[in-house]
């Protein structure tokens, strides 16, 4: 299918107003400036590169294989911009993903999953992450679903963060429903590199999120942070399962983990600390549970009701 | 109650697990009146501010609370804000992802952005540098309470009860909140100030003192301080609390500093 074909057209239109209401900027998309990706179904609908960033692409039967590779020493002026959904209620799709981020570069991806008219979708991410020495990439996903709650979203992520590198990374369901949730994010951290971890998800109805993450800090002096937000209400249930190991002198790890459960629904959180060195140090901590009484009372005493405190708490826990 | 009480507290008693911490309070605070509040630590003045703003917990055992003519003895906390009544915790709360701008905006009526940047100002508070920080743990203290008094003021309550807003404020000097409590008071707003030092009595129209749990004198800022430097301070330089807590085996002041560092 063309960029000249109709029906190119009238998908490419639906996936950016799909992205629109992700939250993205349909705009920046169209900015040659920026680089960027539009991937619908298993389609790859348009693509723009920018110097020092390649993107190669190859759609398979349930999907697209994507390969992005940022050249050593390139600092990326705009984030890149990646858009991932499918406009029918149905389907599967399945995102292999590369990220090769060179030695000293330093880069942002904007990330947008949107599934709009989701009634039995299942969403699989299957990434892998090189950063290079000394480079840095921050990647922030964020989903938007439809309220119908049947979709999966299955985003599974192996990274490795060389000697002095960075990566952060955060992910974000907090907008419309998912039915099933299961992130799973394994990173080795080299010598003096650091990595971040955030996860934010919003679980109603019977929704099932799940959370597996694993920070090895294999280096002298590297750190790892994995953050946690997560509210549940209805029946939902969450589980977040944190590893971080120390395993080196001065590595430092700390998991953070909060999580407001209303209702019916269950929350579970199993942090796990492996300390192999003498000189490493991982902490943990965790507050699980209803929402804080000093937080909601204060917002109620400027005339919010207890929905509405709730509501703002909850939002801007998850951001 | 007279023509110009818009709070008036008749004989409330509050009691907490373990200790009475409200024994027979009565209280009268006028229309656009400044009303100080002292007392040593653990006299019953941050329970009595929990109850009368409905917090959780601090349910009456006897006596009632008219505002405005009104008993909002039974009503909710959230009822009583929309009447106009308000708090402003000694330690005030700390939310994630929620900036400033927004904490201000969402007390008031109909916000504007004009309101919030005055009411930052009027904290010392830079609206450029300060409207989107979050209201969270990277604030020091003093920031975060100079936060809390701006979203009182920008929210223009009726009655605004503060408890200790001057304990933890660097920056703002005394004439600072000085400026501030009597702007409050020239918009129609009622504030009742509770605290501990005797010197901000001084602003003050009204003064009173509470001890163990009640209202022990009321009378003119001089007055007051003049008894609580006689009467009161000495307990507090010797034993840095109420004498009697200790005689009551420090149930009381247990109970009451469990309250004051509930979070």
């Amino acid at each position: 299918m063309s960029s000249r074909d109709p029906a190119w057209a009238h998908e490419f239109e639906a996936m950016m107003r799909a992205y629109e209401e992700a939250g993205g900027k349909s705009d920046i998309l169209k900015t040659p400036r920026v680089a960027s990706a539009v991937v619908s179904g298993n389609r790859v609908l348009a693509t723009n590169l920018v110097e020092g960033v390649s993107i190669e692409t190859e759609e398979s039967e349930s999907g697209v294989r994507a390969s992005i590779t940022v050249a050593p020493g390139t600092k990326v002026d705009y984030p890149v911009h990646l858009c991932f959904g499918m406009i029918p209620s149905e389907g599967v799709q399945e995102i292999v993903s590369g990220f090769e981020i060179g030695e000293g570069a330093e880069v942002g991806f904007l990330v947008h999953c949107t599934f709009p008219n989701a009634v039995d979708i299942k969403h699989v991410m299957d990434a892998r992450i090189h950063v290079g020495p000394g480079a840095t990439m921050r990647y922030s996903e964020t989903h938007y679903h439809s309220s119908h709650g049947g979709i999966q979203v299955l985003p599974t992520t192996h990274a490795q963060v060389d000697e002095g590198g960075w990566l952060e990374s955060e992910f974000s369901l907090t907008h419309g429903r998912v039915g099933r949730l299961d992130v799973r994010f394994e990173v080795d951290v080299a010598a003096r590199g650091v990595v971040e971890l955030t996860t934010k998800a919003y679980g109603l109805a019977e929704a099932e999120i799940k959370v597996n993450e694993g920070v090895r800090l294999n280096g002298e002096g590297a750190r790892g942070l994995t953050k946690t937000r997560v509210a549940v209400r209805d029946r939902a249930t969450s589980e977040i399962y944190t590893t971080a190991e120390g395993n080196a002198p001065g590595a430092v790890g700390h998991m953070d983990c909060t999580e407001i459960v209303r209702g019916a629904a269950v929350a579970r959180n199993v942090p796990v600390v492996v300390v192999r060195n003498e000189r490493a140090r991982v902490t943990h901590e965790a507050a699980i549970g209803s929402v804080n009484r000093k937080e909601m009372e204060t917002l109620m005493a400027r005339g919010l009701d207890e929905d509405e405190a709730v509501d703002i708490i909850v939002r801007g826990m998850l951001g | 109650m007279g023509n110009n009480t818009l709070l008036a507290v008749e004989n409330l008693w509050v009691e907490r697990p373990g200790a009475e911490v409200l024994r027979g309070v009565n209280l009268t605070v006028g229309y656009g009146e400044v009303h100080a509040l002292l007392g040593l630590n653990g006299s019953g003045k941050t329970s009595l501010a929990l109850t009368l703003m409905g917090a959780g917990g601090y349910k009456p055992a006897r006596g009632r609370i008219l505002f405005d003519g009104q008993d909002i003895t039974a009503l909710s906390l959230t009822e009583r804000a929309r009447l106009g009544l308000t708090l402003a915790w000694q330690e005030p709360a700390r939310f994630e992802g929620l900036v400033a701008a927004d904490y201000l905006a969402l007390g008031m009526r109909e916000p504007s952005r004009a309101r919030i940047e005055e009411a930052m100002a009027a904290v010392a508070l830079s609206p450029m540098v300060y409207l989107g920080r979050t209201v969270n743990h990277a604030l020091s203290g003093g920031e975060r309470k100079r936060i809390e008094l701006a979203a009182v003021y920008a929210m223009r309550p009726r009655l605004a009860v503060l408890d200790e807003p001057d304990s933890g404020i660097d920056v703002m000097s005394f004439q600072d909140i000085v400026t501030l409590f009597r702007r409050m008071a020239d918009e129609g707003t009622s504030v009742l100030l509770i605290t501990h030092r005797d010197e901000m009595v001084e602003m003050a129209d009204v003064a009173s003192l509470m001890c163990g749990g009640a209202i022990v004198n009321t009378g003119t800022p001089d007055e007051v301080r003049g008894y609580f430097a006689q009467r009161c301070r000495p307990h507090g330089d010797l034993l840095g609390s109420q004498p009697w807590g200790e005689e009551a085996g420090g149930t009381y002041q247990r109970v009451v500093a469990e309250e004051v560092g509930d979070e």
